[in-house]
């Protein structure tokens, strides 16, 4: 579990994220949505530590992020597993290289049992076929999936993905959609996702924070953001006119059901 | 102000190099590869560089020594030091912060923009160690293996274009090599050497390690890392001579 109290950043004047609190469950897979510089990658930024907040405090299962040692980080980060836009996979390296990386930096495994659990994971991933390439030679969707595989090879605790679809086709983009789903619950893992994709709001939002401009506008589930009042979030979720028919649909067939219910009950 | 504050940041990322490595067998890896790279890498164009300085000095050499009264040889002795104080070190080291100073700054700029880096600081490697560490120390071991490559090839290549257009016989060039010869030119040529080699790994770390934005910052940060390379090799290259010669 991560808990997030009051937390605050500012670049020079600019206030990006402004007292933001927050608890993202273990086993979820907690979303933050808004629009473009409303400070969601610098929100996942601090939690994550490659920005240092100004202020509030970030607990890694109780632990303070924020006041921790540098050392207590570094075993700290071996627990955190981070699935970049771009992937962020190693240009000089194979497929297979890649997953191995961590298991190289930071277990004592043989290379045989360091083979054998990055064929496990390239597996999970549904990547067999890929380990000798080079991420030069593979789509975006398998370098995703790559990405998320080398996230995941040392058993995090925590997964962190960062416009996991940005640039997929929207088949695609279920696929990883899933993948992220299913691992987090296979694993019990926190995992935290910033995205735009309406389709990962509706499909795995468990717990989905929405930001605007450095606030916390709206949190809640899938379930609850169809039915949601803020004007902000609707705006920004039901942006074209097809979603707002499908809100407006949602609502009719939940209206229905409610008073469809209350028929029964009578 | 601004160099200033580039200058506190270099010193700052210098520092930040000296943690205990997270693995020492994979910054050893990390190590020898960049030993291959910036080595064997750049042997072929550091060879032919040489080889061709050596031989124009000679010819130019001869071409000034009009004088009937001056022997021969001379032109090896002057051929031998002037390879071995300048050209070897500095000649070779501007070729270098060209060739090895722009794969640096290209290779970690690229890594930063493609948030490569970033991936390395959150699974809790120290970046600056992992990375920059082992361009450094490969530097200071190839570099000065280059710079000496460099010093005997200038040096066989002026004497095979003095034989060849029979300016001098090969016995006169070994002559001259021997005559009045220094041990503490190769000395000098080996601390320019090891200075240089800082110059051109930390230099070209520093701008690739803070690039911001994409190919065209990269593609800038490695033209300002090669020519602020080679001003500083220029300028210390004048410190070194004026100090230590």
């Amino acid at each position: 579990m991560i808990e997030i109290k009051d937390l605050r950043k500012s670049f020079g004047d600019k206030v990006v994220i402004d007292d933001v609190s927050a608890v993202m469950e273990a086993g979820k897979a907690n979303l933050i949505i808004g629009a473009s510089g409303s400070g969601k990658t610098v929100f996942m930024k601090c939690l994550v530590g490659l920005f240092e907040p100004d202020g509030g405090e970030i607990l890694y299962s109780g632990k303070s992020f924020t006041t921790m040692e540098e050392e207590e980080r570094k075993e700290l980060r071996q627990q955190i597993g981070m699935l970049f836009q771009g992937a962020a996979l190693f240009d000089s390296q194979t497929v297979e290289q890649n997953v191995m990386f961590p298991l190289d930096m930071f277990t004592r495994l043989t290379y045989t049992e360091k083979l054998k659990k990055v064929n496990e994971v390239l597996d999970r991933v549904n990547l067999k076929d890929a380990n000798k390439k080079f991420p030069a030679e593979i789509s975006g969707g398998m370098k995703k999936r790559v990405g998320i595989a080398r996230a995941i090879v040392l058993n995090p605790k925590y997964l962190f993905c960062d416009e996991p679809n940005s640039g997929l086709d929207p088949q695609t983009s279920l696929v990883i959609d899933k993948l992220i789903y299913e691992v987090t619950k296979e694993f019990n893992m926190t995992t935290v996702i910033n995205t735009h994709d309406m389709n990962s709001v509706m499909e795995i939002g468990d717990h989905i924070i929405y930001m605007y401009k450095g606030e916390k506008e709206w949190e809640g589930s899938n379930k609850q953001i169809i039915y949601s009042n803020s004007k902000k979030l609707n705006d920004f979720i039901f942006a074209s006119e097809f979603l707002q028919d499908v809100k407006a649909m949602r609502m009719v067939e939940a209206e229905g059901k409610v008073s469809n219910a209350k028929n029964d009950s009578q | 102000m601004n160099f200033f504050n580039h200058f506190g940041r270099y010193l700052l990322m210098i520092k930040g190099m000296f943690t205990r490595p997270e693995n020492w067998k994979m910054y050893w890896k990390e190590l020898m590869h960049q030993c291959s790279d910036i080595g064997i890498g750049s042997l072929g164009i550091v060879v032919v560089v040489a080889l061709f300085i050596g031989a124009v000095s000679t010819l130019q050499t001869a071409y000034q020594l009009v004088s009937n009264l001056i022997p021969k040889s001379t032109i090896a002795q002057i051929v031998r030091d002037t390879v071995i104080l300048e050209f070897a070190p500095t000649i070779s080291c501007i070729v270098l912060a060209g060739v090895v100073g722009s794969k640096i700054a290209s290779e970690l700029g690229n890594m930063r923009v493609s948030e490569q880096i970033d991936a390395l600081e959150i699974m809790g490697i120290n970046t600056k160690a992992y990375l920059i560490m082992p361009k450094i120390l490969a530097s200071f071991i190839m570099i000065p293996l280059l710079v000496i490559v460099a010093g005997v090839l200038g040096i066989w290549g002026g004497r095979l274009a003095g034989t060849m257009a029979a300016i001098l016989s090969r016995e006169e060039f070994d002559q001259g090599l021997l005559n009045g010869f220094q041990p503490f030119n190769v000395r000098f040529a080996l601390y320019k050497a090891y200075t240089f080699a800082f110059i051109i790994s930390s230099i070209p770390a520093y701008f690739g390690y803070f690039v911001k934005g994409g190919a065209l910052e990269i593609g800038k940060a490695s033209t300002t890392a090669v020519v602020a390379s080679c001003i500083m090799i220029l300028f210390a290259d004048y410190v070194l001579a004026a100090l230590l010669l």
